[in-house]
This record gives structure tokens, C-alpha cells and sequence, in this order.
């Protein structure tokens, strides 16, 4: 019996190992036959003309998600702080309990709220400069909201693991409280801190449906943040459903492109976490 | 601690500290709110009816559809869950090179967007496989995606489970199979149920791993027929943008079904906790 346990564990190594297996058998072939710097950096995709370049979706991808990020950390930290040292019991206890729930929400949900609030919002804001609802900003600023639970789930753990003598010897060397939580406490959450970024960085740049419903997915090079992008995620989405031959390949290669960032996010995330745990 | 100091670069620190938690709140309050007060008078009961045509949007063969989705893949995906998690808790030993790869990978598999799932089941189940769009290709690729939801929660929940049992079981002349089964299992049923639940929820809303694995056909399907699960049916009411209304009433019974799923699993796993404390 123990060998059908050890089995089931193999399981997730078998997954793995599949999935790489079969992305880069599928994407590797067409990068060589578009050449391999043709495909990541070339300014043009036209599957039309057979030209594949998927730089304006790797720019896309990591403009909509450094937005998101510069949007959605500044918030989620300071929501955490609160959480961890400034939130009385009594609205701790609803509060948490709510954001606990607002992280499992769909994808499309948010992206349906994109499209009937947030894209006629930005529309508004960007009408003086030529702008569009579909925009680099709306996809961002729903990625902001997106990650909020996220990040904050992480980071408020990681704020109340730091021990609590940190913060009374800062009180008693005459600091303010919050001085006490930001000088004292903060920085020795540092890496906890760290991780729940890193994690929302993840979910930002995996995230498809969200972003499609309001990012335009235009496959060009951004041309400011009130015009509309296509993200490496979106890329795969949107023209999978009929591509063929080299156009569909292109396609998986988009999915391994993606599929290499996040590895490489989610060994900063383990490393980060290692370290906190340490 | 109440004492409000005069301090000017602290005043301004707990404002700031105060207006990100108001932000946070009010944007996600207001994002159900919306949703529920635009989308709840939009529920009618032909949207429930048994077929789905273009001028009456029914969700009713999208539900079905995702219960059996749900179904499928949790049969899949939990028992494989509970036998690895068994395996790295009561078999393997403290730090083996397996559990510390085991460990790793879910740790990926569980980073993994869900489009790059999609792709992946696309190639291997729909093509590879030769399952075609089926209900049974989505399943089969939404249990390698909740895999890592279970094991980590069933792991913890094993976890959890006193040593002192363990030893009274093999004390009685129990082996270690048997222990597993009869006492350490049982014992961490609510844990392991408050993960499954969670996997239920993700099962869900998802979509991205769908939509070209087991498709957007809407009606009722069978396992090896292409049938579309009621996040689907949402996103494309909600992107052709002719269905406007549709879409509110679809996304109040999604947010609904899926806040309920989630607040269900909490509970669940809040009766644990307070059986131990």
C-alpha cells in the first residue's frame, strides 16, 4: 500500500514533467522556425503574413502588470498594516473573514465588472488625450483589485509572525506606535513582505480572461497607457480557437514564453519564503 | 496604545494606513454590491429553462455541466490528493530528496496560470489523447489544477492529527495502514473536506482552462461531448457584449454560488480549529 501512496505522490512530478514536455515540444519547434529572436523581439504580429513577434506582448504584459503592481502594493500593504496593528477586534473580525472571500471570486466576474464600471470610467478620464475605455490602464487597475486579497493574505501573516517584543521595545524607547510598526515591525516582516509582491506579481501576468474583457488586445506596441494592449495570456486566448499550422505552434511558444516568467517568479517566490521560514 | 500621538509624520502614516484599508473595502464591497443590485433583478426563470437557445440565454445546461465537471475532477484529483499527502506525511521521512521534490513541484504546479493549464491539457487529452472537446478533457485538466489545493490542505490537516493517536492506535496492536485509515484519516476529515471545497470553488469559477479543452458548446453534455460550465457561459455573454443583462443575472449566480462555496469551506475549517482550542 505504501507504494500506491509514494505513487499518488509521483503524481504532481509525472504533471510536471508533462507539461513541460509537451510545451516545449510543441512551442520549440515553431520559435526555430521563426527564429528565436525573430519571435521574442519582432515588432509585428500578422499570422496573415506568417510574421511572428511577440515582443509587443511581452511589453504589454509587463506594462499591464507593473502598473497593477504599482497600484494594487501600496494599498495591500498598508490594508495589511491596518489589519495587523491598527484594526479594533470587533471589525478585525469582519473584515478578514470578508477579504478571505472576495480572493476566490472568478476571473470573469472581475472582468465583467471591468467592462460595465472601470471601462467607462477610463474612457472618461482618457477623453482629452485621444484615449480609449479598453485601455493599458483599465487592465491594470483591475489587476490592482485583483491582487488585493492576494497580496494581503500573504503580507498580514507575515506582519504578526514578527514577534511582538520588536514592537514593545520600539514603544518603550518612546517611538510613536506607528512608528513603532513601520520602523520596527515592517522591516523585519521584509521578506514575508516580498513574497506576498512576488505572488501578486505571478497572479498578474497569469491572469487571462480579466485582462482580455478590457484590454483591447490590440497586437501592437503600447502607444500610452489610455490605448489598448495585448498580453502574452491574451495573445494565446484570443486567436487559438481557429489558428493552424506555424500561427497555432506560435501560439504554444506564446504559452512557453509565459510559462518561463512565471517559473522564474515562482523560484523567487520559494526562495523568498525559504528565507522568511529560516 | 488609545493615546493619539502629536507626532506629524505619524498622524500622516495612520491616515495613509487608514485610507488604504477604506480603499480596499469600499472597492471590493462596492464590486459585489454592484454586482448583486445590477444583476439580481435580472434573474429570470426562463433563465433557468432546460435549453438554451440565442433569444432565451438559459444557464441551466451551463450548471449542469459544471457539476459534472465538478464531479469528474474532484473524483480524479482527491484520492490521488489524499495519497500523496499520506505518503509525504506518515510514510515518508523528515527531509527524503522525495518529499523535497514532491514539495517543489507542487509548489509549481500550484504557480501555474490556469490559460497555461489550458494549453497544456489542449495538447495532451484534446489532441494527443484524442479526446476531442469533451467534458472529460476539462476535468482531467482541472484535477492536475486543483491537486495542489488538496494536497497542501490535506497535508495540514494530517499534520494536525496528535502523535498521541497514532502511538494509542499502534499501542492497541493496530498497523499503519490501518492507523492511517481508521484513526488518522477520520481525524482529519474536516481539514481535508474544507480543502476539497475550496477546490470546488476554483473548479468553479474557472475559465481560462476551459475554454479549448472542454469548449463552449451550451447544452447538456456527456463526458465526451463539448459542453460549456456556467463561467464560460458568463464570459461570452459578457465579451459579445448582445447580452448584457443576461450577463449580470449569470455573474450574480457565479458570485453567489462561489462566495457560498468558500464561506462553506471557512466554516468547515473554522469547526476544526475550535474543536482543538
Amino acid at each position: 500500500m505504501e507504494i500506491a501512496f509514494l505513487l499518488a505522490a509521483l503524481v504532481s512530478v509525472a504533471c510536471v514533467t508533462l507539461i513541460c514536455v509537451f510545451l516545449l515540444a510543441n512551442g520549440v519547434p515553431a520559435m526555430r522556425e521563426i527564429g528565436f529572436f525573430d519571435f521574442l523581439l519582432g515588432r509585428t504580429w500578422k499570422p496573415g503574413a506568417d510574421i511572428y513577434g511577440i515582443f509587443p506582448m511581452i511589453v504589454g504584459s509587463i506594462y499591464v502588470t507593473g502598473l497593477a503592481l504599482l497600484m494594487g502594493v501600496p494599498i495591500a500593504l498598508l490594508t495589511a498594516v491596518y489589519l495587523a496593528y491598527f484594526c479594533p477586534k470587533r471589525i478585525y473580525r469582519m473584515i478578514k473573514p470578508a477579504i478571505e472571500l472576495l480572493a476566490g471570486i472568478p476571473s470573469v466576474v472581475y472582468g465583467f465588472f471591468g467592462i460595465v464600471v472601470l471601462v467607462p470610467l477610463v474612457r472618461a478620464l482618457g477623453e482629452p488625450f485621444d484615449g480609449r475605455g479598453n485601455s493599458i490602464l483599465t487592465a491594470s487597475m483591475l489587476l490592482a483589485i485583483m491582487i488585493l486579497p492576494t497580496i494581503i493574505g500573504v503580507v498580514e501573516p507575515a506582519i504578526r509572525a514578527v514577534p511582538r517584543s520588536y514592537y514593545e521595545g520600539s514603544l518603550a524607547l518612546g517611538a510613536t506606535h506607528e512608528r513603532s510598526v513601520f520602523a520596527a515591525v515592517m522591516p523585519a516582516a521584509r521578506s514575508g513582505v516580498q513574497a506576498g509582491i512576488v505572488l501578486g506579481l505571478g497572479r498578474a501576468m497569469g491572469e487571462t480572461m480579466a485582462v482580455i474583457m478590457v484590454a483591447g488586445n490590440q497586437a501592437r506596441m503600447p502607444k500610452g497607457i489610455f490605448q489598448g494592449i495585448r498580453t502574452l495570456t491574451g495573445n494565446i486566448v484570443m486567436e487559438m480557437g481557429y489558428a493552424t499550422g506555424l500561427h497555432r505552434e506560435a501560439l504554444i511558444a506564446t504559452g512557453v514564453v509565459l510559462f518561463v516568467f512565471i517559473l522564474l517568479i515562482n523560484l523567487a517566490f520559494s526562495a523568498l519564503k525559504r528565507r522568511d521560514a529560516r | 496604545m488609545k493615546k493619539r500621538s502629536r507626532h506629524p509624520g505619524s498622524a500622516l502614516l495612520r491616515l495613509a494606513v487608514h485610507a488604504a484599508a477604506g480603499t480596499t473595502v469600499l472597492v471590493l464591497g462596492f464590486l459585489v454590491g454592484y454586482i448583486l443590485v445590477r444583476g439580481v433583478p435580472n434573474l429570470r426563470p426562463a433563465l433557468f429553462a432546460p435549453t438554451y437557445t440565442s433569444e432565451n440565454q438559459s444557464m441551466l445546461p451551463a450548471i449542469v455541466n459544471t457539476c459534472t465537471m465538478t464531479l469528474c475532477a474532484l473524483l480524479l484529483a482527491v484520492p490521488v490528493g489524499i495519497g500523496a499527502s499520506v505518503y509525504m506525511v506518515e510514510y515518508a521521512g523528515r527531509g527524503s530528496r522525495i518529499v523535497r521534490l514532491v514539495r517543489t513541484t507542487t509548489e509549481t504546479l500550484s504557480g501555474i496560470p490556469s490559460i497555461v493549464y489550458g494549453l497544456f491539457g489542449m495538447l495532451l487529452f484534446n489532441n494527443a489523447m484524442g479526446f476531442g472537446y469533451s467534458l472529460i478533457a476539462g476535468a482531467l485538466t482541472l484535477s492536475i489544477m486543483i491537486l495542489p489545493l488538496i494536497m497542501r490542505t490535506t497535508e495540514e490537516a494530517l499534520l494536525s492529527v496528535p502523535d498521541l493517536y497514532r502511538e494509542g492506535s499502534f499501542g492497541l496492536g493496530a498497523g499503519k495502514l490501518r492507523t492511517v485509515f481508521a484513526i488518522v484519516l477520520p481525524t482529519a476529515l474536516p481539514g481535508i473536506l474544507s480543502g476539497v471545497i475550496l477546490a470546488i470553488g476554483r473548479i468553479v469559477g474557472e475559465t481560462a482552462a476551459l475554454m479549448y479543452t472542454s469548449g463552449t458548446v451550451a447544452k447538456i453534455a456527456g463526458l465526451s461531448d463539448s459542453g460549456i460550465t456556467l463561467a464560460l457561459h458568463m464570459y461570452k455573454q459578457a465579451s459579445e457584449g448582445l447580452y448584457i443583462e443576461e450577463a449580470y443575472a449569470t455573474s450574480v449566480v457565479l458570485l453567489v454560488l462561489v462566495l457560498l462555496i468558500n464561506f462553506a469551506s471557512g466554516r468547515v475549517a473554522a469547526r476544526i480549529g475550535g474543536k482543538r482550542g
